[in-house]
């Protein structure tokens, strides 16, 4: 039994480790997501000692700052590139990634299960969408994420098929001024 | 100000192959900054952005596994020593410049340091990575800025004021993308004046030995 439910959910994990500081979805968190990050890594250019001591490090982000994750927002999946890429940049670069002003309203304590459910099937949903894509586009997008294209190369027409996904990060985003207004 | 975020309207966006860029982590710190300081003001730009984060989550559920090293789980365990850090106080912009751009200058504007560069028009260079630079524009209302083509990709974004080109009218939040092929005469509008945020990478075009010693001078 791990803490991922029958539809690869790992949000119940995530809160688990911000409520009750769960030890136990954090290793079923890490067994998933530290073998995939460190081959993110290591396919971003970074040896794989070098991918391992990141890899590392981000999965003790994930602990840290379990706060700042919102489920109406972003899957777990989402959450941890988003460490990744930046715990790269900050390797390979030595810089920082100037990030946008924080939302004056946080994720929700008790983020609503069903828009929860909804995002992350979204992911899902972009992620089989992105499987189904032209192989010389996936590719293109992959070297994009693997940090193999410079911004110059990165072609006008992505194609990608975020239409949806867009929306419902925006009526989540809605939402919060919503409520908080 | 924070009651202009929502009555601002903005009509010019990030391109979808910046933001892509900016999401994959590819983006000089200059542009970043200019990105960021967009998202900040644009919600629509912002749940874009999020789409692009997204795309790489699929990348980490698609990429393939690699194994970590034997006792790796327990070694990041045993620095999980205390609860999760409490969610910090939300990074909120105190004055005219959202809070990337406010990090950067270290205030808002009251600490900006402009010098003059001809025809009341001042600019500040902002410290940046040097594959690109970054500058805020100060200029008055009414004020056209010189004719300029560029010579690599220029970011131009509207804090304060407007300005018109012969491509379209820029307000606040408002992101101009000009590439080499642009040359164009921004005009500042009547009213307030015009603060810009700019950047460009027209530096890494320069391989040859003349305008390496001219950068200097233009810082730009």
């Amino acid at each position: 039994m791990t803490a991922e439910d029958s539809e690869g959910n790992w949000v119940p994990a995530m809160l688990a480790i911000r409520d009750r500081q769960d030890r136990a979805a954090f290793a079923d968190l890490f067994r998933h997501f530290a073998p995939r990050v460190k081959a993110f890594l290591i396919k971003s250019g970074m040896s794989p000692a070098l991918a391992e001591e990141c890899a590392q490090d981000v999965m003790a982000t994930l602990w840290q700052k379990a706060h700042l994750f919102d489920p109406e927002r972003a899957s777990v999946a989402t959450w941890v590139f988003t460490i990744a890429r930046n715990r790269r940049i900050d390797a390979l670069r030595r810089a920082k990634r100037p990030e946008p002003e924080d939302l004056p309203w946080g994720p929700e304590p008790e983020p609503d299960q069903a828009d929860a459910f909804e995002m992350q099937q979204e992911t899902d949903r972009l992620g089989k969408a992105l499987a189904q894509l032209p192989e010389k586009q996936r590719a293109l997008i992959e070297r994009a994420y693997f940090g193999d294209l410079s911004h110059t190369e990165i072609a006008e027409e992505t194609g990608l098929p975020l239409g949806t996904i867009k929306s419902r990060i925006r009526l989540a985003l809605e939402k919060l001024r919503h409520h908080m207004s | 100000m924070t009651e202009g975020k929502t009555k601002m309207t903005i009509r010019h966006h990030v391109s979808d192959q910046l933001l892509m860029a900016y999401s994959a982590g590819q983006l000089p710190e200059a542009f970043g900054l200019v990105v960021a300081t967009h998202l900040s003001m644009c919600d629509e730009c912002r749940a874009r952005a999020g789409a692009f984060d997204a795309v790489g989550g699929s990348m980490i559920e698609r990429c393939g596994t690699i194994a970590m090293d034997d006792g790796s789980l327990d070694a990041v365990l045993a620095r999980l020593s205390g609860a999760p850090e409490p969610r910090p106080e939300p990074r909120r912009r105190k004055g005219l410049f959202p809070t990337p751009l406010a990090d950067v200058i270290g205030g808002d504007l009251d600490a900006v340091k402009w010098r003059p560069i001809g025809m009341g028009v001042r600019q500040a260079i902002l410290p940046m990575a040097k594959d690109a630079s970054a500058r805020l524009l100060h200029i008055p209302a009414g004020q056209a800025v010189p004719d300029h083509g560029h010579r690599g990709m220029e970011l131009t974004l509207v804090l304060q004021g407007a300005f018109r080109d012969e491509s379209d009218r820029f307000g606040p939040g408002d992101l101009e993308i000009a590439d080499e092929e642009m040359e164009h005469t921004p005009v500042a509008e009547a009213g307030a004046d015009c603060i810009c945020l700019a950047a460009t990478d027209a530096p890494l075009r320069f391989n040859s030995l003349m305008p390496r010693l001219l950068q200097p001078i233009f810082r730009i």
